[in-house]
């Protein structure tokens, strides 16, 4: 569905950072925040909800771990067993660093994985672009005009340019 | 902004740089045409590639037998360029995320290049075991995949097949936090580009926008993927020394050698990023992101490293000594003054002995004495890795089949024609993609910015200094 989108561009972060802050004091619905980098204090400022990514990194390690030693042990107990060296079938140490790597691998995969999809980034989507400036110096907040009255508008419009944005525009999306 | 700034580092970024600049200095080189010292340097390096694939067409169809290895030396130029190469690959993943979880702003300037380096210097490492294998069609062999043979599964136990693992591991890894570190930068990229370029680099950067919540995760994940990839690396040469130590051979059983070889590939990783940072900086005009600060750093860490691999080397001497055993002590004695003295004595000069140059600051900060000591250092390793493998193989326990050990022109053929494909990677990146991190550079400016930090600091720096920590 198609957005009407009202954002105000700002030069400097921590203008921004006031920005967010006000309006947020006086209930405005943001949208969106875009930045060129990670601006530090930024997801307070927003108050976003810490990333629950590292979670996931977690249970994927762990699938990972379990995997690669259970499946050891199955091979060289039940499936095939070998006697390497003379040592016992179930040779604990020597599979700990292929249980080690294997879970590395299957938490970095994943969460790859996790993060481009929650984020719904893939090869060839076509992002909604706001302002092309946003990925170079500009900070962008923006509010969803959607469905709002000419007077909301020109309030979001007095709050960006008061708040110090340096140009405030419209854009469908 | 809200981290501290210190008054006593010396800036990172310096020209007084906005924001603007810094997208334009960095992407800039990516838009134009490429110049005469790059077009020269890729037909070389591409050369030297095709001569590689002639090489490895060369052993495999005229078998192992074109590499003078035999039942004595078998391992020889081949997987002394395995381990030189793997070890080259562990600077980058060091750079990025060791030092992102030390908190070291200054791995920013270098840390896009130094992963890329690192990718493309596992992919040159892991060409050696394969070749080596001589029958190159049935590598996949060493996966453990449901075979019709049983299934017969490989051997869990044997550290080649951890090394299957490590490397495959840390190439994967180093390619996806590589990878995630760029699309950002690609985006800028495709933002500055227009028609056919737009499109290209708009499926290369996944859709990227720069939201917040997204930026959020962005940082989230690339903590994790550097808190997995630190334990990640020091396991990757702990393995490769795991393929030597686990033996019964004189000189190679010893445990000593996990610590000494991630340290050894510290070293050497480093010495390649000085090598190829001293030529980009100059070459894309990028002076003032790879500052003199950046190299001092590396240099600390070449010096550092070069010295604990000289106390590694010392005691292995030593332990040989101590530990009465006739064999151990003649492998070192071997070593030393044997047929090999001549690549012990390049080991001790370029890997203990030169570095120790760094001491003086102004040697650090040379730009001319680091671009020689890294090529020292990158030679050094080699000769580090050829003394363990075949110093040790050519006297063996039994005197009749002691040899010595020269390679053909094959094997200098496929070393040549790995740095080919090296060299080859890293040019097409330096016209692909950003070879700073540009979004990481802007996340420091207003903290190590020559404006704001440092002697030349202006007088608005005052007002950032005096804004508090929260």
């Amino acid at each position: 569905m198609q957005k009407e989108v009202l954002y105000g561009l700002y030069d400097d972060e921590e203008v921004l950072l006031k920005a967010i802050s006000r309006a947020r004091e006086s209930h405005m619905n943001i949208m969106d925040v875009f930045t060129p980098f990670p601006v530090h204090g930024l997801e307070h400022a927003m108050g976003l909800s810490e990333s629950r990514l590292h979670i996931s990194g977690f249970v994927y390690g762990a699938i990972g771990a379990l995997t690669a030693f259970l499946f050891m042990t199955w091979v060289f107990t039940r499936d095939w067993p070998i006697i390497f060296g003379g040592k016992p079938y179930w040779s604990v140490p020597a599979f700990i660093p292929i249980t080690f790597e294997v879970t590395v691998l299957f938490a970095a995969v994943g969460m790859v994985v996790t993060f481009y999809t929650i984020c719904g980034m893939w090869p060839g989507v076509k992002p909604a672009v706001l302002d092309e400036r946003i990925t170079d110096d500009k900070f962008c907040l923006a509010f969803d005009a959607t469905h709002s009255t000419e007077e909301e508008r020109s309030a979001m419009e007095g709050f960006l340019s008061s708040s110090g944005a340096s140009e405030v525009h419209t854009k469908n999306v | 902004m809200s981290a501290p700034v210190s008054a006593i580092r010396d800036p990172l970024i310096e020209g007084g740089k906005t924001y603007h600049d810094i997208t334009e200095d960095i992407c800039s080189p990516t838009e134009k045409t490429p110049n005469l010292a790059w077009i020269i340097a890729f037909i070389i390096s591409a050369s030297a590639l095709a001569f590689y694939v002639f090489c490895v067409a060369w052993t495999v169809w005229q078998g192992i037998g074109s590499w003078n290895l035999n039942r004595t030396i078998n391992w020889g130029w081949d997987i002394t360029n395995f381990v030189w190469w793997v070890g080259i690959g562990h600077a980058g993943t060091l750079i990025s995320a060791i030092l992102l979880l030390f908190r070291q702003k200054w791995r920013t300037g270098v840390n896009r290049a130094a992963e890329a380096m690192t990718i493309f210097a596992v992919m040159c490492a892991g060409q050696f075991p394969l070749i080596h294998m001589g029958r190159l069609w049935l590598a996949f062999f060493i996966f453990p995949y449901p075979n019709t043979r049983g299934p017969l599964w490989v051997n869990f136990n044997s550290p080649l097949l951890w090394d299957v693992f490590a490397i495959s591991t840390y190439f994967t890894v180093s390619l996806l936090f590589w990878y995630t570190g760029l699309v950002p930068d690609l985006a800028t990229v495709r933002d500055r580009a227009r028609g056919l370029r737009k499109k290209i680099y708009n499926f290369v950067s996944f859709g990227w926008t720069g939201a917040a919540k997204h930026w959020q995760r962005w940082e989230s994940l690339s903590l994790v993927l550097a808190g997995l990839a630190t334990p990640l690396v020091l396991s990757v040469h702990t393995i490769v020394s795991f393929d030597f130590a686990t033996s019964v051979i004189p000189g190679w059983h010893t445990t000593i050698f996990p610590p000494y070889f991630v340290a050894g590939a510290i070293f050497s990783g480093f010495a390649m990023v000085q090598t190829l940072m001293v030529i980009t900086r100059k070459v894309l005009n990028l002076q003032e992101y790879i500052t003199l600060e950046h190299i001092e750093s590396m240099n600390k860490v070449i010096l550092l490293t070069g010295t604990m691999v000289g106390v590694a080397y010392l005691t292995e001497l030593f332990i040989a000594w101590y530990s009465g055993y006739i064999y151990e002590q003649f492998a070192f004695y071997n070593r030393v003054l044997g047929p090999y003295y001549w690549s012990y004595i390049g080991m001790m000069s370029c890997n203990v002995l030169s570095p120790q140059i760094f001491w003086f600051r102004k040697m650090r900060r040379s730009i001319f004495v680091t671009f020689i000591m890294s090529i020292f250092v990158n030679i050094g390793m080699w000769f580090e890795r050829f003394v363990i493998i075949s110093s040790t193989l050519a006297r063996d326990y039994l005197p009749t089949s002691w040899s010595y050990y020269t390679p053909t022109w094959v094997e200098i053929g496929l070393f040549i024609g790995t740095l080919g494909l090296f060299f080859t990677l890293y040019l097409v990146f330096t016209r692909l993609a950003p070879v700073v991190a540009v979004a990481e550079v802007k996340s420091i400016l207003k903290t190590a910015g020559d404006q704001y930090v440092g002697n030349g600091a202006q007088a608005q720096a005052g007002t950032v200094e005096q804004k508090e920590v929260h």
